[in-house]
């Protein structure tokens, strides 16, 4: 059988770094391929390349056997390539029908249209309505959105990057039920992830990259996960180490948190109320856009509400600016590492000034002490495992990983009282990753209260005592980690957005259907 | 296709030789376009760039070179700081009116008396009335989100037409026997802004200017405050986490921008101009602009554009005297100037490169 596309020792090379060093592969039809790697291991380039938004600078490639090179994404469409980016290309004030419409060459009209993507929806279990915005969709619907324009182009190969990162445990469940029925059908599926235990429960084969290269292929339901991670990290993975931690005493009290003003197509908080003790690590799961970057700005003092919200140490701070909050010892992490975190085109040393300067001392009678300040970024990039050549780097020239540990370790060398972060080790690599999750337990066990806010459960049951759930906007009551199972987690993330109940269990006839057939 | 790549980090060797590129360009463009004219373009170019300042006249055009640059500089060192900090004052063309009103409405009422103190008071009149007159705009954006844009630029208008109002009522010479225009204030000694070294043009107002090009320098590059303007220019949303208060930086900058130009204007109307009239005003708050971008917004680079712009001013008016170049390629020219200087621009933050033969 000839395989559906055939990849062979393609390379490309950017200034400095050799993105994919003579990579090849085969991907058979019908088949779930996963494409398994950490974060700068060359994945996207490589995707980027079969779907013709990225040249190769050598090696070819072959689509049924014959010559495959598509020189834009449309070519790649044509020859029924498909594909679903991590971050989404939606515009929030059209309504479903239209983005779709927009992604096509020649779209139908758009009655026509809006009845393909309800029939082609729920045929793949993926309900949408047409009409609606947007706007108003959750992170999984906008997924769906995504996912419906691919199949309307019917495609042989569908490509998907990174699809779980934001979805809640039931709508992966979905979304696995729709790519075992597409698998079904003789579609092929390229999945790329760094996920473990996903691509070990939906995949065939697994290739494998590191730094560029392909480092082995296997059956992901034959290896273990601590096998699979192994190799694509090459070494094997620091979990991190927890000193059964004293709850000291309550050191940030929150009451009352409610929104007064948000931006279009945030998320308002409700009534948000908890409590955080010393030498603690409390988690706050959910999807993305359920109210992270709102609490977050409450709590760092960008947002401000009334005094009695916000308490530290039986303080109120809930009126004081981030500056205020600093002094006091509350600290925060934003998620957007370039323009939030840090501003993109300043070195490291001036992002190291950008909030150290009180806490560091790196000021005398308002001027910046560069000598002192650069000293500062020196011990941040030395403590952290920064990869840079220097502290006069540009932030926006460092990658991700890289970045956000410079960010984490800013905050973290200020010795906070109280900490948050908002999603520390998104688009981290591993080895990153647990560096990071090591440092925060650090913070903790030195007697600081933590907070990190996260979309991966994985990480919140590393490194919380506790977990709550952000759910539009709504913090549900904190329970210990410990003895808390997946399913609940998931019905606290969930809990409010009722199609995912219901279409659970749809998800599940979806799939004993098709697992009945295949026997 | 030659593609454009963006570089990981500006270059620094392009940021400082465009500048000398661009005004090599000019002059090979320039001198195609002088030849096509049927002049000599070897001697243009020299008229333009060399006799204003080495050559056989240069004693007088020198002279020339600082007044006209020191109003520039003064008001671009004002103008870049807000422009640093995504705060756009367009209207400093205003501010310089209203500063050159108050300066000389404040010499004007000690008329004829004779102090040392009168000179100092008018310089902070005119500082105060253009930072009045930029905190209209100013304080209408912090407490109703308008466009500062808009605001300061119409209250050019408003300015001119009170200029005009000044000129023919409050302000006017009462020996003039009705003729428009004050009273000149180069012949009121007190008030009068001399030249401290005879004969160079280097009057009151180039050390101001020379002052604020030092200060903004200092301030960008080592004070807190400095820091805060870029931060909020290149990111607000990291300079609002850094604990930058964007109201207090909006008045802070307009405020300063609109000091600057109003002692400008102050410097103008009690020096080379000499008088308030009708049309006092000629256009540098706006040609501000043009030099605060050319200078890249950083200070030292506004100090060279200032200086730039005044010599193909006053270059441009020499070849057009001694060798009837008309004036509209004079104009061309200045703009292939600001052409090249611009475009080159891109150099500094992307590179070229050569596309690759596709691999199948």
């Amino acid at each position: 059988m000839t395989d559906l596309l055939s990849i062979q020792r393609l390379t490309k090379a950017y200034p400095g770094v050799v993105a994919n060093d003579d990579v090849s592969f085969d991907i058979a039809p019908g088949e779930i391929h996963a494409l398994l790697g950490e974060n700068g291991a060359g994945k996207s380039t490589l995707v980027k390349m079969i779907y013709g938004l990225v040249k190769p600078d050598s090696g070819k490639m072959e689509l049924f056997g014959k010559p495959y090179a598509p020189a834009r994404p449309s070519a790649a469409r044509t020859a029924g390539v498909a594909m679903v980016f991590q971050h989404f290309s939606l515009f929030e004030a059209l309504n479903v029908a239209e983005n779709v419409g927009l992604g096509m060459e020649t779209p139908p009209p758009m009655r026509e249209l809006a009845r393909e993507i309800r029939e082609v929806s729920h045929a793949y279990g993926l309900p949408l309505d047409p009409r609606r915005l947007v706007g108003d969709l959750s992170a999984g619907e906008r997924q769906r959105v995504e996912i419906i324009r691919c199949l309307l182009q019917d495609p042989k190969l569908l490509i998907m990057d990174e699809p779980t990162s934001v979805l809640t445990p039931q709508e992966v469940e979905i979304l696995f039920a729709t790519l075992n029925k597409l698998k079904a059908e003789g579609t092929s599926i390229l999945y790329i992830s760094h996920k473990l235990e996903e691509i070990r429960a939906l995949c065939d084969r697994a290739t494998i990259l590191r730094r560029g290269k392909v480092v082995g292929a296997c059956n992901p339901r034959e290896s273990s996960a601590a096998e699979l991670a192994e190799m694509m990290v090459g070494e094997a993975l620091h979990t991190p180490d927890r000193a059964p931690g004293e709850r000291g005493e309550v050191v940030l009290q929150v009451a009352g948190l409610t929104s007064q003003h948000v931006e279009a197509f945030g998320t308002r908080l409700q009534n948000i109320g908890f409590e955080v003790h010393a030498g603690e690590v409390l988690g706050i799961g959910g999807v993305a856009g359920n109210g992270q970057d709102e609490l977050l700005s409450a709590l760092s003092g960008e947002t401000l509400g009334p005094r009695e919200t916000v308490r530290l140490r039986g303080k109120p701070v809930g009126n004081l600016g981030p500056n205020a909050r600093r002094a006091l010892g509350m600290l925060a992490a934003p998620e957007e590492r370039l323009g939030h975190a840090a501003a993109p085109d300043m070195s490291l040393t001036e992002n190291a000034v950008l909030s150290g300067w009180q806490r560091e001392d790196l000021t005398r009678n308002g001027f910046v002490l560069w000598g002192k300040s650069r000293g500062f970024a020196e011990t941040i990039i030395q403590s952290f495992d920064v990869r840079t050549p220097g502290p006069g780097v540009a932030a926006r020239a460092l990658s991700g990983g890289n970045l956000q540990k410079f960010v984490i370790g800013r905050e973290i060398l200020q010795r906070p009282d109280v900490l948050v972060v908002n999603q520390p080790t998104w688009g981290v690599d591993a080895a990153a990753a647990a560096a990071i999750r090591q440092a925060l337990l650090d913070l903790a066990a030195g007697g600081a209260a933590v907070i990190v806010i996260s979309q991966d459960l994985e990480e919140l049951m590393k490194v919380a005592d506790r977990f709550a759930a952000l759910n539009a906007g709504h913090l549900s009551a904190p329970r210990p980690t410990q003895g808390l199972t997946m399913e609940q987690i998931g019905l606290m993330l969930g809990g409010a957005h009722d199609m995912d109940v219901a279409h659970t269990d749809e998800a599940h006839h979806i799939k004993e259907s098709y697992e009945e057939g295949r026997q | 296709m030659i593609r454009l790549e963006k570089r990981p980090t500006p270059s620094r060797f392009w940021t400082w030789s465009t500048p000398v590129l661009a005004v090599l360009l000019t002059m090979i463009a320039g001198g195609l376009m002088f030849a096509a004219l049927g002049k000599n373009p070897f001697i243009a170019i020299k008229t333009i760039f060399y006799d204003p300042i080495l050559g056989e006249f240069a004693f007088y055009y020198r002279g020339q070179l600082l007044v006209k640059a020191g109003p520039l500089i003064l008001i671009a060192v004002g103008l870049a700081m807000g422009f640093r900090a995504g705060i756009w004052n367009i209207g400093a063309e205003g501010q310089y009116i209203i500063g050159a009103i108050c300066g000389a409405a404040v010499g004007l009422a000690f008329y004829p008396a004779e102090s040392w103190i009168i000179f100092p008071l008018m310089i902070v009149a005119g500082a105060l009335g253009g930072l009045l007159w930029a905190m209209i705009p100013a304080i209408l954006k912090v407490r109703f989100k308008t466009n500062e844009i808009l605001v300061s630029l119409l209250l050019v208008y408003v300015a001119e037409q009170l200029l005009a109002a000044m000129a023919l009522g409050p302000l006017r010479n009462p020996e003039a026997s009705g003729f428009p225009g004050s009273r000149n204030l180069q012949q009121y000694p007190s008030a009068a802004n001399t030249e401290i070294i005879p004969g160079t043009g280097m009057h009151w107002g180039v050390a101001a200017a020379l002052i604020a090009v030092v200060f903004a320098y200092v301030l960008l590059s080592r004070h807190l405050t400095g820091f805060h303007i870029r931060l909020a220019g290149q990111s607000p949303r990291a300079a609002r986490f850094g604990g930058v208060n964007p109201t207090a930086l909006v008045v802070f900058c307009m405020g300063v921008s609109g000091a600057l130009a109003g002692m400008a204007g102050m410097f103008e109307v009690s020096g080379p101009a000499g008088q308030i009239s009708i049309d006092f005003n000629s256009g540098y708050g706006f040609t501000a602009i043009i030099v605060a971008f050319l200078g890249r917004l950083h200070p030292i680079g506004i100090l060279m554009a200032g200086l730039l712009m005044a010599l193909t001013y006053i270059g441009g008016e020499a070849a057009q005297a001694t060798m009837q170049i008309p004036a509209a390629a004079i104009q061309a020219f200045q703009g292939m100037l600001l052409f090249f200087l611009l475009g080159l621009d891109v150099l500094s933050n992307y590179r070229f490169r050569l596309p690759r033969e596709g691999v199948a």
